[in-house]
């Protein structure tokens, strides 16, 4: 079935609206909400960034230094939730917002207008939870994770369990609409299996969103009803238990891992063929590993909690079913590899963050490996071994794919080319600063140092030094890529071509560049050949 | 736009969305300012948790109403409604793991928490050093903890009011189903008599849940202070409860759609969803039945 799309009578048919507060405020456009999201995820990546800037301040030197250890905990509480839910996730949103609809050859998202209300309840989300580091008493300061009893004794538990709640409406109804739109909106001959791995991995993220979100909204209105209404759901003195919380906070909190890192994938598995000028090697075992990746991440979840008191039986289970997920993701690193290889390619800047991508979430990989040996977990937990892994993992994992996309496509959003030069300067200071950034952390953890402490023992003075140099720089450089943004957006005089990339291939590159407010009001023909991964037999 | 029917409908700006954002977050800072305030001092919080709700009310009183006019006008094509049902199947699904969490806690605290603090298996140091006296139990023999949080109490008998409540349940989704089939065959008094009869069976419900709450309350002694028993207890019941209750309002919505003549027999997604909720509603409930009652 082909349908063209109409609009409302009263809606501009040719181009975008001219009120600011219609345009932004009211959008029903795809584009427009995808550009909210992203700058949305900017803005919050510099709030959370600002709170590690003053972490590694702190950590500079042995020995109390900046703040209070109270304000140390918030920040790192703060840190967390602000990267996680602020940065990471609207980021990724926000590049699917874009792409998908241009990818599957849609004229917009399935549910607009939901589409607008998950946007904008992000912003008053983080109102409420940032609005508690003002408050008397200080915002949330027992971890990320909100392990009872710890979290129960903060006033400001309220406003992030609400925040919490909000911030899961909004990815909820965020995964609906991209599975609506996956499923119902594609254009006729954009089979299943032609689609591009970007959108096969938001396919299943979105999955994974729905399945998990509600999971942490149970948990978190438990802390709630057990601080404020007197219940006893992890008071062992009532018959319940604080292990129960950590359970179900990471049977959300696993696949919420993957939730950051497989739009991530698909980013990788779009730019790698581009700049290799070679279709994807194995586009389907690309699209079965992440499948798998997404089933496994459901079985996982104790592998958090090995230092906990876990019966054997379950830590054996846990430690198997982890170590399980190294098979989909070596399947990954393996055909980007593969990819790369005999190809003819060239290092724009998007590629360079790709191939650094590979190499540094491979390091993080490998460190996760290491953490899920139990034997070998009950040294590194709570380490910062750890700290130093889920940072490979995010900051060189997740965070290096969206500077990726946002390179890769913003010619297509903006019609202008970035300055390839700056481009260059930023990768190559970010590729440096941050592995002498978290580098280190690995060598911390393994001596012993302690995550979630303002203070330590003088022998880690060094590396923590050492970190904390990298840290500012790092942060330093990312100024870099919000200059490049802005002259990009505003002042580049280099125009786009449509298809940008030489090795470009997809829908997404038949639109002008900038991509006009409205496409594929009428349905594309779809070329097998002029896929990313259409023509691929095998 | 001749060809509207076959076209894809871009739903034009709204204002809705964003009134929502807005009274979404007036609700929850009003609730967190009056869950925080100091006895005797809660005005200020409550006024915005209640300006909040009442915003939340008429933005769906709005958002709704500016929708079914976009349906009634026609806008709507085929692939508009497969949107819409995939929306509301993944939203139900999204339901279920919500009420999935509450599950994970009863089984795991049945099968382990209790256990272990009575001393099998695993943990039981914890048991020898803070409470060698607590025999692990569910129920009112044990299900307040080692402590016997909230004091004694009674637990509400499965084949009673919840039983009759089983009944009234699977009745009204014998009702829903049978108006459906009438909507399909288009005959509408008799949809009007059986839609009318699953609202008035699912108040009727909420009633003698009610009822049970009271009775918990006064007579048994069973609390949401009743340890971890009564903690489950109240938040699956309740949660269903209020689930029951929304239920209940739209398939009231839906009866005042069919008596305005809103729905015509392959024109009726708005019929089905609520449907489909209700469906979703009994599921859990024989769900609550099996677990929190009879055993």
């Amino acid at each position: 079935m082909s349908y063209a799309a109409t609009h409302d009578h009263h809606d501009d048919h040719h181009g975008a609206p001219k009120g600011f507060f219609q345009r932004w405020c009211m959008s029903t456009n795809h584009k427009d909400i995808g550009t909210l999201y992203l700058v949305f995820a900017l803005t919050m990546f510099f709030i959370g960034g600002s709170f590690a800037m003053l972490i590694r301040a702190e950590l500079f030197k042995p020995g109390m230094q900046l703040m209070q250890p109270y304000f140390f905990n918030q920040l790192t509480t703060m840190h967390a939730l602000v990267m996680i839910f602020g940065a990471i996730m609207p980021a990724f949103v926000g590049l699917g917002n874009w792409m998908i609809p241009l990818m599957v050859g849609a004229p917009d998202m399935a549910l607009p207008r939901m589409n607008n209300l998950s946007f904008w309840i992000l912003p008053f989300a983080f109102l409420l939870m940032l609005s508690t580091l003002f408050m008397p008493g200080g915002g949330p300061a027992g971890g990320w994770t909100l392990y009872p009893p710890l979290s129960l004794q903060s006033d400001s538990l309220a406003y992030v369990v609400f925040a919490v709640h909000l911030m899961g409406i909004s990815s909820i109804m965020g995964a609906i609409n991209i599975i609506a739109t996956i499923l119902n909106m594609r254009a006729p001959g954009m089979e299943l299996l032609k689609m591009p791995v970007f959108v096969w991995s938001w396919l299943i993220t979105a999955f994974l969103l729905i399945a998990v979100m509600p999971v942490l909204a149970g948990a978190v209105t438990m802390l709630l009803t057990d601080k404020y209404f007197g219940t006893n759901f992890f008071n062992p003195g009532g018959g319940g238990d604080p292990v129960l919380y950590q359970h179900i906070f990471w049977f959300f909190g696993h696949p919420e891992v993957y939730i950051m890192i497989l739009p991530a994938f698909g980013i990788i598995s779009e730019i790698v063929p581009t700049f290799a000028r070679k279709p994807i090697f194995g586009y389907k075992a690309m699209v079965f590993a992440i499948a798998s990746i997404a089933f496994l991440s459901f079985i996982v979840w104790a592998h958090h909690m090995f230092a906990v008191g876990l019966p054997l039986g379950a830590e054996i289970f846990f430690m198997y079913a982890t170590m399980l997920i190294a098979v989909p993701t070596g399947v990954k690193v393996f055909n980007w590899v593969a990819t790369i290889w005999g190809s003819s390619m060239t290092f724009e800047t998007p590629m360079l963050f790709a191939i650094a991508f590979i190499i540094l979430f491979t390091i993080g990989g490998f460190s996760g490996l290491m953490l899920a040996l139990v034997p070998a977990d009950f040294q590194y937990h709570d380490t910062y071994f750890v700290v130093a892994h889920f940072h490979y993992v995010l900051v060189t994992g997740a965070l290096f794919a969206i500077i990726a996309a946002s390179y890769y496509w913003l010619p297509k959003w903006t019609g202008n080319m970035y300055s390839e030069f700056w481009g260059k300067v930023h990768f190559w200071n970010s590729v440096i600063w941050v592995n002498v950034l978290f580098f280190p952390q690995h060598f911390l953890g393994l001596a012993g140092m302690p995550r979630r402490i303002p203070d330590y023992n003088v022998a880690f003075a060094n590396f923590n030094m050492i970190s904390s140099i990298g840290g500012f720089l790092f942060g330093a450089t990312q100024l870099i890529f919000i200059g490049v943004l802005i002259h990009c957006a505003f002042f580049s005089k280099k125009k786009a071509t449509d298809r940008v990339w030489e090795g470009a291939r997809g829908l997404e590159w038949t639109v002008p560049s900038p991509a006009p407010h409205h496409t594929f009001e009428v349905p594309p023909v779809i070329h097998d050949d002029e896929l990313a991964h259409g023509h691929v037999n095998d | 736009m001749g060809q509207q029917h076959d076209a894809y409908f871009v739903p034009a700006k709204s204002y809705w969305p964003i009134v929502a954002a807005v009274v979404m977050f007036t609700t929850v800072f009003g609730a967190a300012h009056w869950l925080n305030a100091e006895p005797g001092d809660a005005g200020f919080g409550k006024t915005v948790l209640i300006v909040g709700v009442v915003g939340v009310l008429g933005m769906f009183f709005g958002w709704f109403r500016s929708v079914i006019n976009e349906s009634l006008s026609g806008s709507y094509n085929h692939q508009v409604d497969v949107s819409f049902r995939m929306g509301m199947m993944w939203f139900i699904f999204s339901e279920v793991m919500f009420f999935g969490a509450f599950f994970g806690a009863l089984f795991y605290i049945r099968m382990f928490s209790v256990p272990w603090l009575g001393g099998t298996g695993h943990g039981t140091l914890t048991h020898q050093f803070l409470w060698s006296d607590y025999a692990a139990a569910w129920g009112a023999n044990g299900g307040n903890g080692p402590e016997r949080v909230g004091g004694s109490f009674s637990t509400v008998p499965a084949w009673g009011l919840p039983l009759l409540n089983t009944l009234i349940l699977l009745s009204s989704s014998v009702t829903v189903t049978i108006a459906h089939h009438a909507l399909r065959a288009g005959h509408r008094g008799k949809i009007l008599v059986f839609l009318g009869l699953t609202v008035l069976l699912g108040a009727l419900f909420l009633n003698f849940q009610a009822h049970e709450y009271v009775e918990a309350y006064k007579e048994l002694n069973l609390t949401l202070h009743s340890g971890v028993y009564g903690s489950t207890f109240f938040l699956l019941t309740g949660f269903h409860g209020l689930h029951v209750t929304l239920g209940t309002i739209m398939l009231a919505v839906i009866w005042l759609r069919v008596l305005k003549g809103h729905f015509n027999k392959d024109h009726h997604f708005g019929f089905e969803a609520v449907a489909w909720y209700w469906h979703f509603v009994d599921v859990v409930w024989l769900g609550l039945f099996m677990f929190v009652y009879i055993l």
